[in-house]
């Protein structure tokens, strides 16, 4: 019974769940949108849960001085802090004004999101070094990418003459268009045709890996 | 239970700092009117202004510190600006006099009458087709002056009235040109916008041109709230009200909206999903009855075997990422499979298994998926919940956490299966540079090509969701993925027939498939 209720309830769900995207009916719309705001109140609970598993392993580092044990102290000194900072000091633990509190703020928009930025930065180093191991030209196809992406990167060139210029916007948007849109549409048919194949699997209890062990 | 402990304090000092002071609240400004609506009207041969506004979110609520509101009017969006009434809180409407068409001389009244296009002709409405309701579609024809005649029609704007006689209220415009409109309202009761279904409403279609009356201009109201305190009050931004000489056109009326009961529009989809079904229990039937089915090689599924054994061999974990998916996309579900059938051969070979997750639904499921499989590998005791562990929901500080963990561990193997987003190429990159051997698989069109430089293996696209079945050889399995070949093939067939119908004059077929589709609904009765 404890593995059957789980599956009924995956039945019931999922059953609805295709049936509402054929009934547009309000009722219809209500039911799904009340369904939707279980999971966000799983999500709060899971959270919960997330935070005290970050706080375990954080403090298992600390307490068995692994490598790079001070690095979880800034963790949980991090998580501690914008928490008490977000509710702003207590004063606003029922409403979100505590987001605007000056600390919270500062630590946010100083530190957090540089932070991010930086790593986001990274990507451009990343993809030049990604584009250098993609384009060697090691082999007749491997030769033709190489030949692809210089005609789509070098229309933007412009210290191309109008005539080349116009010619390689031309190609460009010929590769963008025909072969590069028919290759897209042809994995997006077989995502899609996978993702209605995985939906039947769930709804029908053929896959169950995600239900753990009894 | 000292851990346990220390969180349970954490926890009870946050709650208990609710009791700490509260806030002054900061009433010293009452908030702002954010919404104005003005309209000109002509009744009883008075040209006036219909002036609507969402009261202040401290009228009734908030602070409930608002007085009245006072109205102010100016001929320029700057004023100077003067009072031209004053209505108490909670009060939404005020009706402005702008002149008595009585008052006009002769000959202006005469030029207005000049000026004035032809009305619209032929109004007509219908509930919205397909839709839940709370919506009416409207049709007309245009005006004579409308690209033609005298040529000054700009725009149509939309009135509706709940019932006659009442006063219309503003709905929407539409260019010049424009023949329809959807006046879509809101289903929730407490919108401005609300529009209740089986209700009878009438409208009318203003045409509008850009000629004024003598004498006559476009006129800015503000709103401005006031506080109890009078010396404090706020101002709304101008709103403008059009004076310019228009026509009105008959009222049209009574017409109701409803919801429907069946989407009509998506027949194609419905079909095909029943169609889909029927094939995929047909070769799971078959698959059961000990047919056997040919699938083919997927070399990155393949290699997983391979690379669990190389990370026994080094004596190094092996790094599963699931990606910034939520648990119900189905790419993580699809994901949760493969992390069971890895963790299973993990737990076999007695290798390390890490799994930082960004969201925490993920990680409960995911822990419940290795436990499992440490479970059925009869390896129970090797399982503990720090394998997979919380890390965060930022998207980059989640990446700085697993590029982390790959520099620092060197984990043999990565294992990336799921939704990827921009993260994908910084962890495959450091990945690579940190030397393990790279498993991808994601149906994140944009990140596929990422994953194919910087990885060893790539599962691409649909790939991801057949290498549960490819893993586990269970014959139910493999007949929904050679249902997918099937539909595939089915996709393909469809896709030729239809470029071969179409350059033959032939679109019938095209058409078919459009979603959503308006060969069904008009078979099915929509009214048009």
């Amino acid at each position: 019974m404890k593995r059957q209720l789980p599956l009924i309830l995956v039945f019931i769900f999922g059953v609805f769940m295709i049936f509402q995207y054929f009934v547009p009916h309000e009722s219809s719309e209500w039911v799904f949108e009340f369904l939707l705001d279980w999971v966000y109140i799983i999500g709060i609970f899971a959270l919960a849960l997330g935070i005290w598993s970050l706080v375990r392993v954080s403090w298992d580092k600390i307490h068995k001085r692994k490598e790079n044990w001070p690095y979880a102290i800034v963790t949980l000194f991090g998580l501690a802090a914008m928490i008490f900072f977000g509710f702003d000091y207590g004063r606003h633990f029922f409403s979100a004004e505590g987001l605007e509190n000056f600390m919270f703020r500062h630590f946010f928009d100083y530190i957090m999101i540089p932070i991010q930025a930086t790593m986001f930065s990274l990507l451009a180093f990343f993809i030049a070094s990604a584009a250098y191991r993609a384009f060697r030209a090691r082999s007749l196809l491997a030769t033709l990418l190489l030949m692809a992406a210089l005609i789509v990167m070098l229309r933007f060139n412009p210290y191309l003459g109008s005539f080349v210029a116009e010619y390689m916007e031309k190609t460009a948007s010929w590769l963008l268009n025909v072969p590069n849109l028919a290759a897209k549409r042809g994995i997006i048919i077989g995502v899609g045709l996978g993702i209605v194949a995985t939906a039947l699997k769930v709804i029908l209890g053929i896959e169950r890996n995600y239900l753990g062990k009894d | 239970m000292k851990l346990k402990l220390l969180f349970l304090s954490c926890l009870l000092l946050a709650f208990m700092s609710v009791a700490m002071a509260q806030e002054n609240q900061d009433d010293s400004l009452p908030a702002r009117i954010s919404k104005v609506n003005v309209h000109a009207e002509v009744v009883d041969s008075v040209r006036i202004a219909q002036i609507h506004w969402r009261i202040s979110s401290d009228d009734g609520n908030g602070n409930d510190n608002i007085k009245e509101y006072v109205i102010l009017r100016g001929a320029g969006i700057k004023g100077p600006f003067e009072e031209r009434g004053r209505v108490p809180a909670g009060r939404d409407m005020f009706i402005d006099t702008l002149f008595r068409i009585n008052d006009l001389e002769d000959s202006i009244l005469a030029l207005s009458t000049e000026l004035a296009p032809s009305p619209i002709t032929n109004l007509r409405g219908h509930d919205k087709d397909n839709d839940h309701g709370h919506a009416i579609d409207l049709l007309w024809d245009i005006s004579a002056d409308d690209g033609a005649g005298e040529d000054n029609v700009i725009a149509y704007t939309i009135f509706r009235a709940d019932s006659l006689p009442n006063t219309f209220f503003y709905r929407g415009v539409v260019i010049k040109g424009g023949t329809s409109f959807d006046d879509v309202g809101s289903k929730e009761h407490e919108s401005d916008s609300y529009m209740p279904d089986f209700y009878d409403y009438y409208y009318k279609v203003r045409a509008t041109t850009f000629d004024y009356i003598p004498g006559t201009s476009d006129y800015y109201y503000v709103i401005r709230t006031v506080a109890n305190d009078t010396s404090k009050f706020q101002d709304s931004n101008p709103a403008l009200c059009n004076n310019s000489i228009f026509t009105d056109s008959e009222i049209f009326g009574p017409v109701q909206c409803y919801g429907q009961w069946f989407n009509t529009a998506r027949i194609p989809v419905l079909v095909f999903v029943i169609g889909f079904l029927l094939v995929t229990i047909y070769f799971i039937k078959k698959a059961r009855g000990g047919a056997k089915l040919f699938i083919r090689r997927l070399a990155g599924i393949e290699a997983v075997d391979e690379a669990i054994g190389r990370a026994t061999e080094m004596g190094k974990p092996i790094l599963y990422v699931m990606g910034l998916g939520v648990a119900s996309e189905i790419a993580t579900i699809a994901s949760f499979t493969i992390l069971g059938r890895v963790a299973k051969k993990v737990a076999e070979y007695q290798t390390g298994l890490i799994v930082p997750c960004y969201d925490p639904i993920v990680m409960t499921i995911a822990q419940e998926t290795v436990k499992a499989s440490y479970m059925d590998a009869n390896r129970p005791d090797a399982y503990t919940d720090d394998m997979v562990y919380f890390v965060t929901q930022s998207q980059f500080a989640y990446v700085a956490a697993v590029n982390g963990t790959m520099l620092r561990e060197l984990p043999a193997t990565n294992i990336y299966m799921g939704k990827f987003f921009a993260e994908s190429l910084i962890l495959a990159e450091t990945g690579a540079l940190a030397g393990s051997i790279q498993i991808a698989g994601t149906d994140e069109i944009a990140q596929i090509p990422f994953f194919v430089v910087a990885c060893d293996y790539t599962l691409i696209g649909e790939e991801l969701y057949a290498a549960s079945a490819y893993l586990g050889r269970e014959p139910i399995l493999l007949g929904s993925l050679k249902a997918q070949d099937y539909a595939k093939a089915g996709v393909i067939i469809c896709a030729l027939l239809g470029f071969v119908t179409i350059n033959f004059g032939w679109d019938g077929l095209a058409q078919l498939f459009q979603v959503p589709n308006s060969f069904f609904a008009n078979l099915f009765g929509g009214p048009n």
